[in-house]
């Protein structure tokens, strides 16, 4: 286990203890992640760009429009329950509420075992609760939950990419999208779309239905002009 | 050398084991450890320095609260013993957090008595732990320095 694996995850850290920010850091390090710790709700709300109700479009703020975050990818939020001014509830309620990040991941850390906390947490979205102090075990716990976050999200992208290209206009997304039926429910969609580069779509198809295990063959009938609902 | 390594190792072994024996490390401290590795060689050593400026600095926080003539103002020095609480049980600190958990239910009962006990108790037992822990990094060190490897030495 020699090699270092190129960190996968970026996940920002919320906690105004320094102490407990160097160990989460560590952590999230020794777990292959990226890590940005920021002390207080608000900051991590200006990192991601957003602010205390403003998704922003204020020149004042430290970062411009919700666009601009798209470069600075997080895959994860994780944060201190217990901290001055705007609490880790708040902070997730903040997330949850917006637009731009209703579908990140959040957890909570809290070095108090309050069964109430727990679940109000949980019922605002939050997707995981740690107890302190927390280990590895617990930070591997969150890996598939941000691969499949990060892989939904590439496919939502490459979705919007594709029928731009195609049309020139952005297809209707649809937020239930699941990452492994997807390639179904992408191909009649396709279809109903004036397929200018036909073959581009074909060989794209082939790849997709090879990987769902269908014959080649198969899948061709379907894509010559035939705009049959699957 | 490799019987001064192998003495010095069996040395290391017995005073770590000791120290999880007499309640000083928990497990936690153990987890610590596995966060350190070539990438963050003095990752134990960085976290237990700023460990003990903590215990300073809460204890600190407590005594001046403690000291008010007239109304002391039990939330101020359970805000501190909460952190120290937090910190100590983050680093493996097992009696340090022991102590912090009676701290702080004497803290809620405003006991005055209590809470100044515990705040003795406490720093005493802080210095303690650090005399004990820079005994052991010490051992590391002479292992090191004698061309050995320091030995993996869980609860």
């Amino acid at each position: 286990m020699g090699m270092a694996a190129e960190p996968q995850f970026h996940v920002l850290a919320v906690d105004d203890s320094l102490f407990d920010r160097k160990l989460i850091e560590r952590l999230l390090q020794k777990a292959s992640c990226q890590v940005t710790t920021v002390d207080s709700g608000y900051k991590a709300l200006e990192f991601l760009g957003l602010r205390e109700g403003v998704e922003s479009n204020d020149p004042d703020a430290v970062s411009t429009s919700p666009e601009i975050h798209q470069e600075v990818e997080v895959n994860l939020i994780i944060t201190d329950y217990c901290m001055p001014g705007m609490t880790g509830y708040d902070l997730l309620k903040k997330v949850k509420e917006s637009s731009a990040f209703k579908n990140m991941p959040v957890v909570i850390m809290s070095s108090e075992n309050v069964p109430a906390r727990i679940s109000r947490c949980l019922e605002e979205g939050a997707e995981e609760f740690f107890l302190k102090p927390v280990r590895l075990a617990d930070l591997n716990k969150l890996k598939p939950l941000m691969m499949k976050t990060k892989l939904k999200k590439q496919k939502l992208e490459e979705i919007e990419k594709t029928s731009k290209d195609e049309n020139g206009t952005v297809a209707a997304v649809e937020p239930e999208v699941k990452i492994l039926p997807l390639q179904s429910e992408l191909e009649p969609k396709q279809v109903h779309l004036q397929v200018v580069q036909e073959e581009q779509t074909l060989s794209s198809n082939k790849r997709k239905s090879m990987e769902e295990g269908l014959s080649t063959d198969r899948s061709r009938p379907r894509f010559e002009g035939i705009t049959t609902a699957v | 050398m490799d019987a001064l390594v192998a003495q010095l190792q069996m040395q290391y072994r017995n005073y770590t084991a000791s120290l999880y024996q007499q309640g000083f490390l928990d497990d936690q401290f153990t987890e610590l450890k596995k966060l350190q590795d070539d990438a963050s060689p003095d990752f134990v050593a960085e976290v237990l320095s700023l460990f003990f400026e903590d215990c300073v600095k809460l204890i600190g926080n407590m005594a001046r609260a403690l000291d008010q003539t007239g109304t002391v103002d039990f939330s101020q020095v359970g805000a501190s013993v909460h952190q120290l609480k937090g910190s100590s049980s983050s680093v493996g600190a097992k009696r340090v957090k022991g102590l912090c958990v009676t701290f702080k239910e004497y803290c809620e009962a405003n006991n005055y008595e209590g809470c100044v006990r515990c705040l003795q108790q406490i720093d005493i037992e802080y210095k303690a732990l650090k005399t004990k822990l820079q005994d052991m990094f010490n051992l590391e060190k002479q292992i090191v320095q004698a061309g050995g490897k320091v030995p993996q030495v869980d609860n």
